[in-house]
C-alpha cells in the first residue's frame, strides 16, 4: 500500500528537481559587540540541521568565537532569545571556517570550488547540478558591499560573478540567497544567473536593526529579520507544505522596522510551489527498484600471511626522552661540502712555489 | 559512524569480551594451581623486599582459587596498617621477569581462545578518570581513553576493517605514514605553582607534533597536507600551520612510542597559541571514542560545564607501543585525554563541597560496554585518614601508583562492577571539605616568561626557570620558537643563575628568514639546586606589510610557549618497566632510569604589540589625492583646453517663427 502511494506520487515527488541539499552559512563580523551576527548564523544552522541537512553538507563560517569568548558569562553557549531561552550553539556544532579563516577569498573559493587540493571535505562545497543550495550571509554592509572581519569587503558584482561561475560549472540546481545586513537588497541587485531566489532584510537606504538586548550578556542577541525568520522556521517540520511565499511575508515592516525585500525574476518556478524544505531541509527522496540484485557472490576474505621469522625481528625500545650526553656530543651538521683544509693549504703553497720558481725573489720589486 | 551501528556492535563485543575473559581467567587459574608454591615464595619475598607496595590480587579476578585467597589473607595479616581496605594491584606482572614462560602463556591465552576462524587483530579500549582535589580548592579532572590495536597501518594491503579504532585517524596514519602524532587544544594556562604537574602537559592554544616514518620523502609537503586534513577532522584552524610557525627541533620531542631510530629530520613541531578551543573541537573529539558520548565516562563531557573551567585541554596522542613484554611486535595506541581544572568557588557557591553532578551536571550510570576497564580514581594521598575531606560513597578499594616522581594513593571505583553504582543505579561522587589548610609540596621545577622593555621598537624576552630542589641540580632542555617578526639579537643571549653566568652545554640556533621560517633556539642548561635561572634575549619588532596584519592587529601578536623538557630527580624509585600494566595516567612518558622522571612544562605564551600603521591612511591618501587632482589639475586642464566663443544672444520668438517660415520657403534665415 505504501509502495503504491509512492508510485503514484512519484511525479510530484521529484518535481523540485534536486537530489541533495547544501548550505553555506556565513557570519562575517568580528568582535564581541557583533554577537548577534553569530547568533543569526547559528540559528539558521540550527534550523537547517534540525530539518535534516547533515553537518557534512553545511559549510559554517564564523568570523569570531563568541561561545568561548572570555566576555561570555555562559561559556559554550550562544543565545538567540533574551533570558537565555534558546541556546543555538548546541552541544554538537561543527564550525568549518572560523576566525581569521573567514575571508572574502575563502568564501569565494568555497562557492566556486577552487580550493587547494588538500582541503578536507568538511571545508568544501561539493555540490552538483542537482543540488539546492542555501546561502545565508550576515554582517555589516552598505550599498553594494558586505564587510568581512571589518577589514575587507565583498561587492555585489563579485558575488553575482561568483554565482555565474557556479552556474557555469553546474554547481547548483537552485540557489536561495538570504542576507541580513544594512541595505541588504543592494547585494542581490546585480545577480544575473538563472535559478536564484534572493531575500534581504532591508531595502537600499535602510538599516537592518537589532533585537533582543540582554542585560546579562550585555549585547543584542539577534537581528530583527533573522529573529522572526527563526521563529518562522521553528514551526517548520520536514513534512510541512509551507512555501516561499510564506517566507516572503516574514517580518513585515511593523516588526522589522526595515522593509525586507525579495527577488524572484531569475527563478523559474513559481515561489508558491517551492517548499521551504526544498532549501532548508534535506528531505530524502527514495527511488525504488524492482530489479533483483544478486548478493550471493561471496566476499573474499583477505588471507593474512602468517608472520614468519619471529626470531629475526628486532626488539623495540622506548626512546630516551632527554639523552643528555647524546645531546651534548651531537655533531653539528655540515650543511654544504667544503674542501678539506689541508687541500686548500697545499694549493696555496703550490701557487706560491710556482710564483717564486718563475720570478725568483729578485723580481719582487717589479710586482709590488 | 551512526549511533545505532555502534550500539548494536557494543552488545556483541561485550559478549565476546566477557566470554574471552572468563576462559582466560579459567586458564590462568589452572596455571596458578600448578605453580602456586612458586608464587607463594615469590609473593612472600616481594612483601619483604618491597614493603611499601601493598601487593594483592587483581580486583576483577574472582576465579583465583582458594589457595590464592589464602595468600591474600596471609599477606594482609603481614600488614596490620591496612584494615578492611582492599588494595588494587597496580603492578600485575610482578612475576613476569622471573617466570617468563608462564607470562607468555598468560598473555597469549586470550588470542588462542578467540572462537573465530580468521584471526582478528586484537583491540582493546580502556577509560579512566582521575580526580585530584588541589590545595587551591580547585578540582583537577583528567580523563584518559586508550584504544590499543594490534595492527600494522604500514602494510601493503590497506587496513579496511575498523572496530574500536577510529577510521578517520587510521586512514590519516596510513596515508601520511605517521609514526607518531600528538595534538592538543588548550584553553587557559596550567598554573604549575598552584596546581602541581598535570599528567599530560599542553601549551595554551593548539600544539601539533608529528614524527613521520622514514619512508616519507618530502616531509614538508606531507606535513602541510596532514595539517590541512587534521584541521578538517578537528574543526580547527590548523591549516594556518605553515613554514613560518613550523620548526624541526634537534633535541626536544623525542618519540614517545617505541622505535629504534630517531632521525630528527622526520619531526615537525608547530603551535598556534591563539587557537580558540570550543564545542566545535570537542564534538569531533568525542566522535573518535568507541562509545561516543553515549556511555561510559564520556557522558560527563558536557561542553557547557567543561568550558566553564579555569583550564581545559583536550588532546589526541597516537603512538606505537609494545604488544607484549618482549616488545618485538608493536601495536598502535590512541590516547585521548581531557584535562580540566574546575574552580570550586564558581560552582560551589563558596561552599567547599563538590560532586560529579555539580561539576559535570551528570552522574555516571554505566561503563562504556566496549571498554575492558573503566575506572574512576580519586587522589587521596593528602587525605589518608579523611581529615581533609570526606568522600561519599566510600570505597574500600585503594590503589597506589608512582606518577611524576611521587607515590600517590587513590580510591578506585570500578565502573564495570554493578556494585559501584549501588541501589540507585547511578554514581554521584561527593567530596566535602573539612579543613581549609593544607601545605602543598612546591613543584621541583616551574618556569615563567615575560616580555620586558618599552616602546614599539625593541624588547627583551625573559624566561625564568626555578629549581626548587634543595640539594640536587638537574638538566633542562629549553626550546623556543619565536616568529620571524621578532628579530632576535642572539648576541645578547645570556643565561644566568645565582648571579653567575651559566654556560649551556648545548646550543642549537636556527636563525629566522623573513616570511619563511621562525627562529629556533634550543639550549641544554644545568639548573643548580635551589636557584632561579634566567634566560634573556633582546629582540627588535619588525614592520609588516600592511596586508600581512590580521583584522585586529591592535590585539597584539602571540609568541608560542617555551617548552622545557627536564629530568627531575624523583623521591621514589620510578618504574622503568614500560611494558607493565599500569593505570593510564602513570604510563604516558616512558621512564629510563629509576632516580629521575621526565617532565615537560610549558611557559606562558607571550603577547607582543607590533608597530601598526594607520590602516585608514591609504583611504585618506586616496581622498586627498583625488581632491587635489579634481580641483587643481582639473580646473587648469579645463582652462587650457577650452576654446572661448562669444555666445550670440538668444533670438526672440517672432524671429524664430519667421526663420521657420523662411526655411520652408527656401530663403536664407535672418
Amino acid at each position: 500500500c505504501a509502495l503504491h502511494v509512492i508510485c503514484c506520487n512519484a511525479g510530484q515527488f521529484f518535481s523540485s528537481g534536486h537530489t541533495n541539499n547544501w548550505a553555506v552559512l556565513v557570519c562575517t563580523s568580528r568582535f564581541w559587540f557583533n554577537y548577534r551576527h553569530v547568533a543569526n548564523t547559528l540559528s539558521v544552522y540550527r534550523s537547517v540541521k534540525r530539518l535534516g541537512i547533515p553537518d557534512s553538507h553545511i559549510v559554517l563560517m564564523l568570523a569570531d568565537d563568541m561561545a568561548c569568548n572570555h566576555r561570555n558569562p555562559k561559556p559554550a553557549t550562544v543565545f538567540s532569545h533574551k533570558n537565555m531561552e534558546l541556546n543555538v550553539y548546541g552541544d554538537d556544532v561543527e564550525v568549518d571556517y572560523r576566525g581569521y579563516e573567514v575571508t572574502v577569498e575563502n568564501f569565494l573559493r568555497v562557492l566556486t570550488g577552487r580550493l587547494p587540493p588538500s582541503t578536507p571535505r568538511s571545508k568544501r562545497l561539493l555540490s552538483d547540478d542537482r543540488s539546492n543550495i542555501l546561502i545565508y550571509l550576515t554582517g555589516h554592509g552598505g550599498n553594494g558591499f558586505l564587510k568581512f572581519q571589518d577589514s575587507e569587503e565583498i561587492s555585489n558584482v563579485e558575488l553575482a560573478d561568483a554565482f555565474e561561475q557556479m552556474w557555469q560549472k553546474r554547481r547548483y540546481n537552485e540557489l536561495l540567497f538570504i542576507i541580513d545586513t544594512c541595505q541588504g537588497a543592494s547585494m542581490y541587485e546585480r545577480f544575473y544567473s538563472p535559478n536564484i531566489m534572493a531575500l534581504a532584510s532591508s531595502q537600499v537606504g535602510e538599516d537592518s536593526l537589532s533585537h533582543q538586548p540582554d542585560l546579562a550578556i550585555g549585547v543584542h542577541l539577534m537581528d530583527r529579520y533573522t529573529f522572526y525568520m527563526l521563529e518562522f522556521l521553528e514551526d517548520i517540520h520536514p513534512a510541512s507544505k509551507t512555501n516561499m511565499n510564506d517566507l516572503f511575508k516574514v517580518c513585515p515592516k511593523s516588526q522589522c522596522v526595515s522593509t525586507p525585500g525579495h527577488r524572484t525574476d531569475l527563478f523559474l518556478r513559481d515561489p508558491g510551489s517551492v517548499l521551504i524544505t526544498d532549501f532548508f531541509g534535506s528531505v530524502r527522496k527514495v527511488e525504488l527498484t524492482m530489479d533483483a540484485i544478486n548478493l550471493t557472490d561471496p566476499i573474499k576474505q583477505m588471507e593474512e600471511n602468517p608472520v614468519n621469522g619471529e626470531e629475526q625481528k628486532e626488539v623495540y625500545s622506548y626512546a630516551d626522552q632527554l639523552p643528555v650526553s647524546e645531546i651534548i656530543h651531537q655533531k653539528p651538521k655540515q650543511k654544504d661540502w667544503h674542501p678539506p683544509d689541508g687541500f686548500i693549504l697545499g694549493l696555496w703553497t703550490l701557487i706560491l712555489l710556482v710564483f717564486f720558481k718563475t720570478y725568483g725573489i729578485k723580481h719582487l720589486k717589479h710586482i709590488f | 559512524m551512526t549511533p545505532y551501528g555502534s550500539s548494536s556492535l557494543a552488545g556483541s563485543t561485550h559478549d565476546a569480551l566477557t566470554r574471552k575473559s572468563t576462559t582466560a581467567s579459567r586458564k590462568m587459574a589452572a596455571h596458578r594451581c600448578s605453580c602456586s608454591s612458586w608464587l607463594f615464595i615469590l609473593f612472600s619475598l616481594s612483601v619483604f623486599v618491597v614493603a611499601d607496595i601493598h601487593e594483592t590480587t587483581p580486583v576483577n579476578d574472582h576465579h583465583g582459587g582458594a589457595d590464592h585467597n589464602a595468600q591474600t589473607a596471609e599477606q594482609t595479616a603481614d600488614q596490620p596498617a591496612v584494615e578492611g581496605r582492599r588494595w588494587e594491584a597496580t603492578e600485575v606482572k610482578e612475576a613476569a621477569t622471573v617466570d617468563a614462560a608462564a607470562d607468555t602463556q598468560g598473555t597469549s591465552a586470550p588470542e588462542t581462545v578467540v572462537p573465530s576462524s580468521v584471526p582478528q587483530p586484537k583491540d582493546d579500549f580502556q577509560e579512566e578518570l582521575v580526580i585530584r582535589p588541589l590545595h587551591s580548592g580547585d578540582i583537577y579532572a583528567s580523563f584518559q581513553f586508550r584504544t590499543l590495536w594490534d595492527t600494522d597501518f604500514m602494510r601493503e594491503n590497506k587496513v579496511s576493517h575498523y572496530r574500536l579504532f577510529p577510521k578517520s585517524l587510521g586512514q590519516v596514519i596510513s596515508k601520511f605514514s605517521v609514526r607518531e602524532l600528538h595534538i592538543s587544544f588548550t584553553q587557559g594556562y596550567w598554573r604549575t605553582m598552584q596546581w602541581g604537574q598535570p599528567f599530560i602537559p599542553s601549551p595554551p592554544g593548539a600544539e601539533l607534533w608529528v614524527w613521520f616514518q622514514d619512508s616519507v620523502t618530502d616531509v614538508d609537503a606531507t606535513w602541510k597536507e596532514l595539517t590541512n586534513v587534521l584541521s578538517g577532522i578537528f574543526c580547527a584552524s590548523l591549516n594556518f600551520i605553515d613554514s613560518t610557525n613550523t620548526v624541526q627541533p634537534s633535541a626536544s620531542f623525542k618519540p614517545l612510542g617505541i622505535g629504534n631510530v630517531t632521525d630528527h629530520s622526520f619531526l615537525r613541531y608547530a603551535t598556534l597559541p591563539r587557537e580558540i578551543v570550543c564545542t566545535e573541537n570537542l564534538t569531533p573529539w568525542k566522535k573518535l571514542l568507541p562509545c561516543g558520548s553515549k556511555a561510559g565516562l564520556a557522558v560527563l563531557l558536557k561542553s557547557e560545564k567543561l568550558f566553564h573551567s579555569s583550564f581545559h585541554s583536550q588532546a589526541v596522542h597516537i603512538r606505537s607501543v609494545c604488544q607484549d613484554w618482549q616488545c618485538k611486535t608493536t601495536s598502535w595506541e590512541l590516547r585521548q585525554t581531557v584535562n580540566s581544572v574546575f574552580d570550586l568557588h564558581n560552582s560551589g557557591q563558596a561552599k567547599r563541597e563538590w560532586s560529579l553532578f555539580k561539576m559535570f551536571s551528570r552522574t555516571l550510570t554505566e561503563a562504556c560496554p566496549l571498554a575492558s576497564s573503566s575506572k574512576l580514581y580519586i587522589d587521596i594521598t593528602d587525605n589518608p585518614q579523611g581529615e581533609q575531606f570526606e568522600l561519599s560513597p566510600a570505597t574500600s578499594l585503594l590503589s597506589q601508583a608512582v606518577v611524576l616522581g611521587d607515590r600517590r594513593t587513590f580510591s578506585v571505583y570500578d565502573l564495570t562492577q554493578e556494585t559501584t553504582f549501588g541501589s540507585v543505579r547511578s554514581l554521584n561522587l561527593l567530596i566535602r571539605w573539612k579543613s581549609n589548610e593544607g601545605e602543598m609540596l612546591r613543584p621541583l621545577l616551574h618556569a615563567e616568561r615575560y616580555v620586558a622593555g618599552y616602546g614599539l621598537q625593541t624588547g627583551e624576552i625573559h624566561t625564568l626557570m626555578y629549581n626548587n630542589h634543595p640539594y640536587r641540580s638537574f638538566p633542562v632542555l629549553l626550546l623556543d620558537s619565536v616568529p620571524w617578526y621578532l628579530r632576535l639579537y642572539i648576541h645578547t643571549l645570556s643565561v644566568t643563575s645565582k648571579g653567575k653566568d651559566n654556560k649551556p652545554s648545548y646550543i642549537h640556533y636556527e636563525p629566522s628568514k623573513d616570511r619563511v621560517k621562525p627562529h629556533l633556539l634550543e639550549m641544554l642548561i644545568q639548573l643548580p639546586p635551589n636557584s632561579v635561572t634566567e634566560v634573556t634575549v633582546q629582540f627588535e619588532r619588525a614592520l609588516l606589510k600592511w596586508t600581512e596584519y590580521p583584522p585586529d592587529p591592535n590585539h597584539g601578536f602571540y609568541v608560542g610557549s617555551s617548552v622545557i623538557s627536564s629530568l627531575v630527580p624523583s623521591t621514589v624509585a620510578m618504574d622503568t618497566n614500560s611494558t607493565r600494566e599500569r593505570p593510564l595516567f602513570s604510563s604516558f612518558f616512558p621512564c629510563k632510569e629509576e632516580s629521575s622522571y621526565f617532565v615537560r612544562i610549558y611557559t606562558e605564551p607571550l603577547l607582543v604589540n607590533l608597530p601598526t600603521p594607520d590602516f585608514s591612511m591609504p583611504y585618506n591618501v586616496i581622498c586627498l589625492t583625488c581632491t587635489v587632482v579634481a580641483v587643481g589639475y582639473g580646473s587648469l586642464y579645463n582652462l587650457l583646453t577650452r576654446s572661448f566663443q562669444i555666445e550670440e544672444p538668444n533670438p526672440g520668438l517672432a524671429k524664430r517663427i519667421a526663420n521657420v517660415i523662411r526655411k520652408m520657403r527656401g530663403v536664407p534665415p535672418l
